[in-house]
């Protein structure tokens, strides 16, 4: 960071990429700004990923698992008894974990995409997906929420009980924002902003190094090494945000299930 | 291409607002979401659980089998030691009446031997008596013959008088008996 702060002197000055360099041009274009994009082949070879790998994991159904089965039933079991039963809990899990299985496995992929060589974009750095995955979960628990307790369930998710009746008037407002109009938009948002960041990041630590080998004065082509090796370490936390990120949006949608579940109780 | 991207950062304000979505990018990630979603409904997650529930019963009918054995066991132990019992109470009152029938029987013999006994020695006795007593007569008898016969060779004469000789024989017998019992005494 040090190193982009100094002054250009001989290679002119250096333009940081910025917003608009997130969208690579289309491989099959059509219309004017539309085509099939990068980001849309990623979505769809996750799938087939996905799909892949627990289909091969899960078919064998050995009592005593192969590394791969027991790999398999690993990943599932984290998502089906650390997420779901952990959150939901009761007899009522079952239900969900294949929307949470999907759900975190979908994002886990999709987000790793940023770590791997030569592919380098996590889909979700993009803002579509994360919406429409926003807007299943939302449309989920409020199905959920009518579901279970009927039309009342609007009540109950934006009346608490045990308040004062004089501080009704402030709390309702503040609870019909936060639960219906806050939640998904921080959701999905939460989701876009950290893989575009991340991408972001790397994007200009990968530019910048390319500006300070450049250079023709050595020391300022020396300091390219100290922005290398801040990339580096923005790789790391990016790798791990990554994958932090999925589980905080499957955690999350587990938490939404749950209180329309048991809006009674809330 | 690179007028595309250019066109495309100027141009398009979708592209250059990075919180306005791409709706073909939408089309295509819900499209994806849901053929996945399918996938796992369909297959992933029912054979996940199969498996789960398979090794769950396997697990706990191993727990069920085991402790049906153990409980079979015990039973039989149980029995075993039931029957031990029995069979040492059966024996120890076969040994109780072995010995009882033994004692008696053993009093029975004694009886019996010592009644035999007393019959042999009672039979002995009168049989002896009774022998002597014939000796006695034999011996009489003989010893009259005898002393006749050499008392006439001693005198030489015949002693054809029956009557004497009958009286002579008599009075020798008495002083003998006399002598005998003077003896006995």
């Amino acid at each position: 960071m040090i190193a982009l702060a100094l002054p250009a002197q001989d290679s002119g000055t250096f333009t940081p990429p910025g917003i608009e360099e997130m969208h690579l041009p289309a491989i099959l274009p059509w219309g004017a700004h539309d085509g099939f994009s990068k980001q849309m082949l990623l979505v769809i070879l996750s799938v087939v990923i996905i799909a892949t790998f627990f289909i091969l994991a899960a078919r064998k159904q050995q009592l005593v698992p192969g590394k791969l089965q027991f790999a398999g039933e690993m990943a599932y079991g984290f998502v089906r008894n650390s997420i779901a039963k952990d959150i939901i809990g009761g007899r009522d899990f079952m239900k969900y974990v294949p929307l949470l299985f999907s759900l975190f496995f979908f994002i886990l992929v999709n987000n790793i995409y940023g770590a791997v060589p030569l592919l380098q974009l996590p889909s979700f750095s993009h803002v579509g997906g994360a919406y429409v995955l926003a807007g299943i979960v939302y449309v989920t628990w409020i199905g959920i929420g009518i579901k279970k307790n009927g039309l009342k369930y609007f009540k109950l998710a934006t009346v608490p009980s045990g308040v004062p009746w004089y501080i009704l008037p402030i709390v309702i407002p503040i609870e019909i924002i936060s639960n219906f109009l806050v939640r998904p938009v921080t959701h999905s948002l939460r989701l876009f902003a950290t893989m575009l960041a991340g991408h972001l990041i790397v994007m200009i630590a990968g530019s910048g190094i390319e500006f300070l080998v450049m250079q023709e004065n050595v020391l300022l082509k020396g300091t390219s090494v100290l922005v290398l090796a801040g990339a580096i370490a923005m790789y790391m936390l990016e790798a791990l945000i990554m994958a932090l990120q999925a589980y905080v949006f499957t955690l999350l949608t587990a938490i939404y299930i749950e209180g329309a579940l048991h809006a009674e109780s809330h | 291409m690179n007028q595309l991207i250019i066109s495309a950062a100027t141009e398009g304000a979708a592209a250059a607002n990075p919180l306005a979505p791409n709706l073909w990018e939408m089309g295509v990630v819900l499209a994806g979401f849901a053929v996945l979603f399918y996938i796992v409904v369909k297959f992933v997650v029912p054979m996940f659980e199969k498996t789960f529930a398979e090794r769950a019963e396997a697990i706990e009918g191993g727990i069920a089998k085991a402790e049906k054995a153990q409980a079979e066991a015990s039973a039989a132990l149980e029995e075993y030691r039931q029957q031990l019992t029995d069979a040492r109470a059966e024996a120890n009152r076969i040994r109780e009446e072995a010995r009882a029938e033994g004692a008696q029987i053993l009093a029975e013999l004694k009886a019996k031997a010592a009644a035999e006994s007393a019959r042999i020695t009672e039979q002995a006795h009168a049989q002896i008596e009774s022998e002597r007593q014939a000796a006695v007569v034999a011996l009489r008898a003989e010893v009259g013959t005898l002393a006749t016969t050499l008392a006439g060779r001693i005198v030489g004469e015949a002693l054809d008088d029956d009557e004497r000789a009958a009286r002579v024989v008599d009075r020798f017998l008495a002083e003998l008996e006399t002598q005998s019992a003077g003896a006995a005494k």
